[in-house]
Order: C-alpha cells, then structure tokens, then sequence
C-alpha cells in the first residue's frame, strides 16, 4: 500500500519547568492510503501533541526538535506557514474531540463548511451552498437543508460531530485525523459515527489517522495500532495481532484493563432489600409566565428498584436517560415531586431538611469529575474530615480518621496535608470515595466514579471498590454509561431511558438476554463488543 | 413583534425601580436643609415672613411631604415632570434644552471609548506579554488610575492655555452665529476635549475587559478549528474570535451607562458645558426639588433605554439567546 504520510524519528520538546523533557520522543509512523491507523494511549502519552506537530499546531512554547513528517514528498516540519495553511484543511482535515466547542457558536454550521471553500477554492456561493447540503446529506444529517441553517446548540452532539465531520471531509483531503472523535458522545450515537466514519474512509479511499484512549473503538474500526505511552512509540501493527497478541507490557496492561462485556458468575445476593425506590419521579420546569417559553422535562419517571443489602445495583443509560436526576433524588441532592425512597425503615423522600442531614451518614455520594468535586482551597484531610465534623466528630478524631480513610483507600496517610491539585486524577477520585466513607455510610450512591479517568486508573479504582464493597459490606448504588463497567462489578442492572426504567434484572439476564429493544441497542453500540480481551481480565476484581 | 413584546416587558420591568427611586430621592431632599423658597429669597436679598407664606402656598411647598409627594407622583402619571421655581418655566424645557449637550457628550465619549478600547484590546490580546501590550496595558491603567477632573484640567492648561489650539469650555463660539456645517465642526471642535476627559477612564476598562476575553476565545476549541481549517491568522481573528469576544463588551455598555450618566456631570463642570450633568448640580444647590426628579427621571430613562437597545444588539450578536 502507499504511504501518505510518514513520521521519522520524531521529537517533541516541551519547555523547561514541564514534567519530562519531551512530549514526543523519536517517534516513527507510516500511514497509508486507505486505512485507519488508531493511535491508543492514555492521558499524556503525547498523542495530542502528535496531531499538533502535524498540522504545525503546537502549543505555545512546543517546538519539534527532530525527525521529519513526510506528506507528499515534503517535510511538514520545514514549511512555513502560509504554506502549512494551503494543507490544513485542504489537505490534512481535522476532527476534534468535543463536537460542543470545536464549533463556533455564533455562525451557522453551513457557513462554517463553507468557509473551507471560501478558504480554500475560487468556488462561487450558489456552488458552495450546494455542495455543503451534498456534504450534510454524505454524512447523513436529517434535514440537511435546514440544518445547514442551524447553529450549532440546535443540533444534538452526534449531529455536530457529523457536521464536523462533513467539515473535514468537504475537500476530500487525502489525510483525515480524527482526534478522539466519539469520546464525548453517547454509545449508540459513537457507534453511529464510527460507522460513518469507516464508510466515508472506504468511499474516499482516505487515510484515516484515529486518535483514541478506548480499546473497544480500537477493535471496532482500526486497520492498524500504534500504542503510545509517555512520548513513545511502544508497539505497532496490524489490529488484529494486537488485540489478540500483544507484545509490549503496555499493551499487554492496557488490554488487561479493559472490562470484558461478559458478566463474571453471579455471586449470592441477599434478597432483604436496604433500599427501596418505588414511583420516584422527577420533573424540571423551565420558563417564565410566557407559556412558549415553558419547558417541561420529565427526568425520571416513576422510577421502582431494590437495592440488596450488600448488592451492586447498576444504573445505565445515556446523558439525558435521567440516571444522575435519579442519584441526585436518592440522596436527597434533588427534591423528587413523588414517591418515596427507604432506606432501611426511613422514608428519605419525606424527610424535612434538617432530617435529611441527620440521615446522610447513612447514604453518601461519589461524583463523576475528581477534579470539580473537591474543593481546591482546602486540603485533602478536611475534606475528608468535614463530614464526620459536622456530624458530631471532635475536629482531631476527625482528622485521625481521615488519616485511616486514606490509608483504607490505598492513599498515603501524610498525604492529607495536602490540596487536591497535588493529586492525580485516580488519586482524587480515592479522596472522593475516602470522604464518602468517611461517615461509614451504608449505601453508596457512585454517579459515574470512573468515567473521567484513563483505563488503567479505572481498572485500580474499580477494584478498590469492589474490595472495600466486600471488606465494608457495603450497598452500591452504581450509575454509569459504560456497560462493560457495569458488566463487571453490578449485580443487577437497571437500563433507563428518556426517565423510564425500560428494564430490570440480573447482570447476567440483562447482558445474556435483554427484554427490551433499547437495551439491545445499547449492546449492540458497546464498541469492540465481537472482541474478548484475549487474558481473561480478572485483574478487575481480584486483589491488587 | 418579538421585539415589542421585549420592549415592554423590560419596561414593565424598570417601572417599579423607576418608582422607588424617585420616592426615594423626594424623601431624600427633604432632609437637606432649605426649600426652594428659601434659596429664591436668598437671591432676591431677603423678603418678609408673609411673603415667603405666599410663595410656599404658591409652589405648594406649605402642605406635608406625603401630600407633597402624593401630588407629584400624580402628576407624573399624566407626564407632567412640573415647574422650576428657579428656572421659571417647566422641567420637561428646562431639560429638553440641556439634554442635546449631555448625549451628545455621552454618545461619542462612549463611541470613542468602545472603538479606541477594542483596537487596543485586539492589538494587546495578539501581542501578548510582548512589548506593544506591556505598552497597551500600562497606558490603560494610568488612564483608569487618573481621575477624569485632572485630565480636564490638565488638558485645558496645555492645550487650551498654554498651546491654545483648543477652546477651554463651553459648548459652542456663543454669539459667532454659525449654522449649518461651520456649527456642526464647531461644536466638534468644543467636544474634542470633554469627549476625551470622559472616554479615557470608560477605554481603560474596555480595553482591559476586551485582552482578556481575545484571550479567552483565542484558547476555545473552535479557534483550533479555524486553525486546522488552513485559515490565515487575521481571518481566524476577524471571522471567529472577534464576535465571541464581542459579547462581554457589548454587556459592559449596558452596565457603564449610568456610570458614564455619572461622569459627566465631573466633565460638564470643569468644561463649562450646558448639560444635564451641571443642570443636576444646579438643581441641587438651589433645591430645586422638580427640576431634580424630573432629571432623575430622564437619566433612569435613559439608562433603560440603553439596556434595552444592547440588550437587542446581544440577542443579535448571539443565536443561543433566545427571546
């Protein structure tokens, strides 16, 4: 096959005062025609940088001090600028990550394709309206007419990411580089896009440089991998050899910490109940006194589930499904309108205010972003130390049993002197669960613990959840999107969407056979669901 | 259609404020020591007691300050802001005659400082931390540091004193009888250094306010976009981030309005000029309590109307606002 584009020996330097010298160091990539090259790497590995050094976008201070980047029998990195710009876009198009923000707000979509043209072609108007409706229809938008009119924020994020799409593709460059294109969208929606993507590649015969952190994606659609890890190159080749065989250590972790579809054998299950939600529902209003204005959402629609004593009760569904309105209600964070919520024989939707509180040392929560949910002016300890203060606990009892929660969660005691900006994200999502547990909580509520953090940091903090679960007796409540998450560590499953509870079971009978269409379709999205991780990953759950 | 249902809600809105603020100020007044009558008798040189008695039946200045109050607020509602006692004639002429000086003022002041701060603000922003934003920086803080009096003052010393090339006050030549143009470039030539006593402190914010939000877009992800889309780095500047820097802007106008309200009275001082900033002044000092309100009323007014109309120009420049 021929090679479009190759990286020799290619180094990044970041500037002094950066944790390692180089962001890239003497990395060497081939890209052919027709094929999709997945680049996998966790936070850090410098596969950003890559994408930067190849369209001459750096960030500031950021310079390539070595190699060369062969396009089309020139040096990338000799160019200059204006005639880097004639192959940015034309050339080399470009797809980010986070459809939400890529685009510009304040300009329609059709205008924002059509800029490439007024960029890059003499076209006329009349032509280039025509051809961006083409390019909408090409990367199927409903309405593409319409939509060329709509501004970004009335499109859903798919719809963006197709536009984006659209976008990079609309001067059919011979090189696409996707930069974690589906990361921030829905399981079904990413299946979508990677469908399309895998079709226009085919169609144009581009070659496709797929930047990803998810191996699942990676199985889905690469011809190829290149695995990453701190600025090097650890390991390269066709797909199915490293999916199936890998060499490196690094690989060989990786894959290990990917969480197989298939449920492990159930364990025993207490039926006595601990909490109970029956018709739990939970409606926003929006809008003033104009009426046009009102909106109304029904997040969560009578809601009934048990949660065992000692069980993990898994709650999927997609953004919108109404799954975190649902935690919210479970700890009282949200007011829900109906139904009540037992916890043992107390009824916390009837609770007042201050009764509520008293309660809260029996139910806790876990949030999704390790770095938004901790209060960066204070230090680790206090955190941690404020719940049982507030709760009666003399501050140097408190601040003790901090110390103990620390090392409980496997963080270093003396590191509760310090902030939350000193930890990694991993770690701040042990302080997390160190400041839920703190209170000795009976039920913990975990909305999305593990979403924000790279594989193998996923697999570390699972397992801790899994062990303190056995070690505490704890009940968990475990809401995510990631159903090979779920698979692993929930007992029973509950599928939500649009606030309805569609289905309700045993891990096993809702991933072995699902009742409902849509919980098909969410396992029929579960990317790389053909492909078993090939050393059978009881990493997960076994000891440390 | 949509526009007018905005237009009244918004007033509808600013009634209440309008109302309590003038309640407010009527009270006020009334602690000042003196009333009108006392400071037109002052003028005159002096009067009888059974003088003054008639003079306060006159003015109705002899009932309480609720009734007092009562009646002006009636009067309001049939928009009659009432007569100066000093001025002798009624508050809508007496305003009517000053308001042109102080918009006129206000208008290109704020004009200036929009279009001088966002210059600035663009040039620092794509020079940033090198020498013409240091540069930049600096001078917007020394105008923002220095109260806008001095800067009157020092600029009638030098240009109108020392150098003579400007006039030192007034609005325009009185008794040169200009008309037509010739007015026009006069009066301009009157405003030149009032517009700038009042813009420079205004440009300083602006300008800072518009660095920092170039600087904010210029990192958001659709400018990498731009970028990765071969444009070349002015139309990245002029086709994405200067409209979503824009939009903080364009909010600072409506809040700065009254501020600038404010302002001008300092300027129409020192510059001797016929506005509604030196008529409140006046008002003040001779008590006259009608022609106060009645230029309270018209700032509020105005303010209103500015935040109305940049309220409109927002839900323009951004489609994610919707009305």
């Amino acid at each position: 096959m021929k090679t479009v584009l190759s990286i020799e020996g290619l180094t990044v330097a970041l500037p002094p005062g950066a944790d390692r010298p180089h962001a890239l160091e003497d990395v060497s990539l081939a890209l052919s025609a027709n094929e999709i090259l997945c680049v996998v790497g966790e936070s850090g590995s410098g596969k950003s940088m890559m994408t930067g050094a190849l369209l001459g976008l750096l960030p500031e201070g950021v310079r390539a001090t070595a190699g060369k980047i062969l396009f089309d029998g020139e040096d990338l990195l000799t160019l200059g600028d204006a005639a880097l710009r004639k192959i940015r876009g034309a050339r080399i198009g470009m797809v980010f990550q986070e459809p939400m923000t890529a685009l510009n707000p304040l300009r329609t979509i059709g205008d924002q394709i059509a800029e490439m043209f007024r960029t890059h072609t003499d076209l006329v108007s009349a032509e280039i309206t025509q051809r961006v409706i083409d390019l909408l229809r090409d990367v199927h938008i409903p309405h593409p007419e319409e939509a060329r009119r709509a501004y970004p924020h009335e499109l859903s994020g798919g719809q963006r990411q197709r536009a984006m799409i659209a976008m990079a593709l609309a001067l059919e460059p011979r090189v696409l580089i996707a930069d974690e294109p589906t990361t921030a969208l829905d399981v079904t929606t990413q299946a979508q896009i990677l469908k399309l993507i895998r079709e226009l590649q085919q169609r144009k015969g581009t070659a496709v440089l797929f930047i990803t952190h998810d191996f699942g994606v990676v199985a889905e659609i690469a011809d190829r991998v290149a695995v990453m890890q701190r600025g090097r190159l650890v390991e390269a080749g066709r797909a199915e050899d490293i999916l199936k065989r890998p060499q490196h250590l690094y690989t060989k972790a990786l894959i290990a910490a990917v969480p197989p579809l298939v449920p492990p054998p159930p364990k025993a299950v207490t039926a006595e109940p601990i909490l109970r939600i029956e018709h739990v529902s939970k409606t926003y209003r929006k809008g003033g006194l104009w009426s046009r204005h009102r909106r109304v959402t029904h997040a969560v629609q009578d809601a009934n589930l048990v949660l065992p004593r000692g069980g993990t009760l898994g709650i999927v569904g997609e953004s919108g499904s109404g799954k975190s309105t649902l935690a919210r209600c479970i700890v009282r964070l949200l007011d829900p309108d109906s139904g009540s919520i037992h916890l043992g024989g107390t009824d916390l939707a009837r609770l007042s205010r201050s009764a509520m509180r008293e309660q809260t040392r029996r139910i806790q929560m876990v949030f999704q972003d390790p770095f938004a949910s901790l209060n960066p002016r204070r230090r680790a300890g206090e955190l941690v130390a404020q719940g049982p203060i507030i709760h009666g606990e003399t501050p140097a009892k408190a601040l003790a049993k901090a110390k103990d929660m620390f090392a409980l969660v496997g963080l270093d005691p003396d590191a509760t002197e310090r902030y939350p900006h000193e930890f990694s994200g991993g770690q701040r999502q042990r302080i997390g669960l160190a400041r839920a547990l703190a209170l000795e909580p009976e039920v913990l509520v975990a909305d999305e613990p593990v979403s924000a953090l790279d594989v193998s940091v996923q697999a570390q903090v699972l397992r801790l959840l899994a062990d303190l679960r056995s070690r505490l007796g704890l009940s968990v409540v475990f809401i995510t999107h990631d159903l090979r998450v779920a698979a692993q560590i929930c007992d029973r499953i509950a599928v939500m969407k649009s606030g309805v509870v569609v289905e309700e079971g045993r891990t096993a009978e809702v991933f072995g056979a699902p009742r409902h269409s849509y919980t098909r379709a969410l396992l029929a999205s579960v990317p790389g669901r053909g492909w078993t991780p090939p050393e059978r990953s009881d990493v997960l759950l076994a000891a440390p | 259609m949509r526009v007018l249902l905005l237009a009244l809600r918004r007033l509808a809105a600013s009634l209440p404020t309008l109302f309590v603020l003038l309640v407010g100020l009527f009270l006020l007044l009334q602690l000042a020591p003196g009333d009108t009558v006392d400071a037109l008798v002052a003028q005159i040189g002096g009067g009888d007691p059974t003088m003054i008695e008639e003079l306060r039946r006159y003015y109705g200045l002899d009932v309480s300050v609720a009734v007092q109050l009562g009646r002006y607020v009636w009067r309001l509602l049939q928009l009659d802001l009432g007569y100066s006692a000093i001025y002798g004639k009624p508050v809508a002429d007496v305003i009517l005659e000053r308001l042109p000086a102080t918009l006129l003022l206000m208008g290109s002041a704020l004009s200036f400082a929009f279009a001088a701060g966002m210059a600035l603000g663009v040039l620092a922003a794509r020079r940033v931390n090198r020498w013409p934003d240091t540069l930049i920086s600096t001078l917007g803080l020394i105008f923002y540091a220095t109260p806008s009096f001095w800067f009157g003052l020092m600029g009638i010393v030098i240009f109108a004193v020392k150098l003579g090339w400007l006039p030192a006050g007034g609005f325009e030549e009185i008794g040169a009888g200009y008309t037509g143009f010739r007015r026009v470039a006069d009066i301009a030539w009157h405003l030149l250094l009032p517009t700038l006593t009042l813009a420079l402190i205004f440009l300083a914010t602006y300008l800072r306010i518009m660095r920092a939000s170039m600087l904010e877009v210029m990192n958001l992800d659709f400018v990498r976009t731009a970028k990765a889309k071969g444009l070349s780095p002015g139309r990245v500047i002029t086709a994405h981030v200067l409209r979503n820097a824009l939009l903080p802007m364009v909010t600072l106008i409506g809040l700065q309005a009254g501020t600038m309200l404010g302002g001008s009275v300092v300027v129409e001082s020192v510059f001797a000029l016929p506005g509604l900033g030196r008529l409140a002044y006046e008002a003040v000092v001779q008590r006259d309590l009608n022609t106060l309100l009645g230029i309270v009323f018209v700032s509020a007014l105005l303010v209103i109307v500015i935040n109305f109309i940049v309220d409109l120009l927002y839900a323009r420049l951004d489609p994610r606002i919707a009305t």
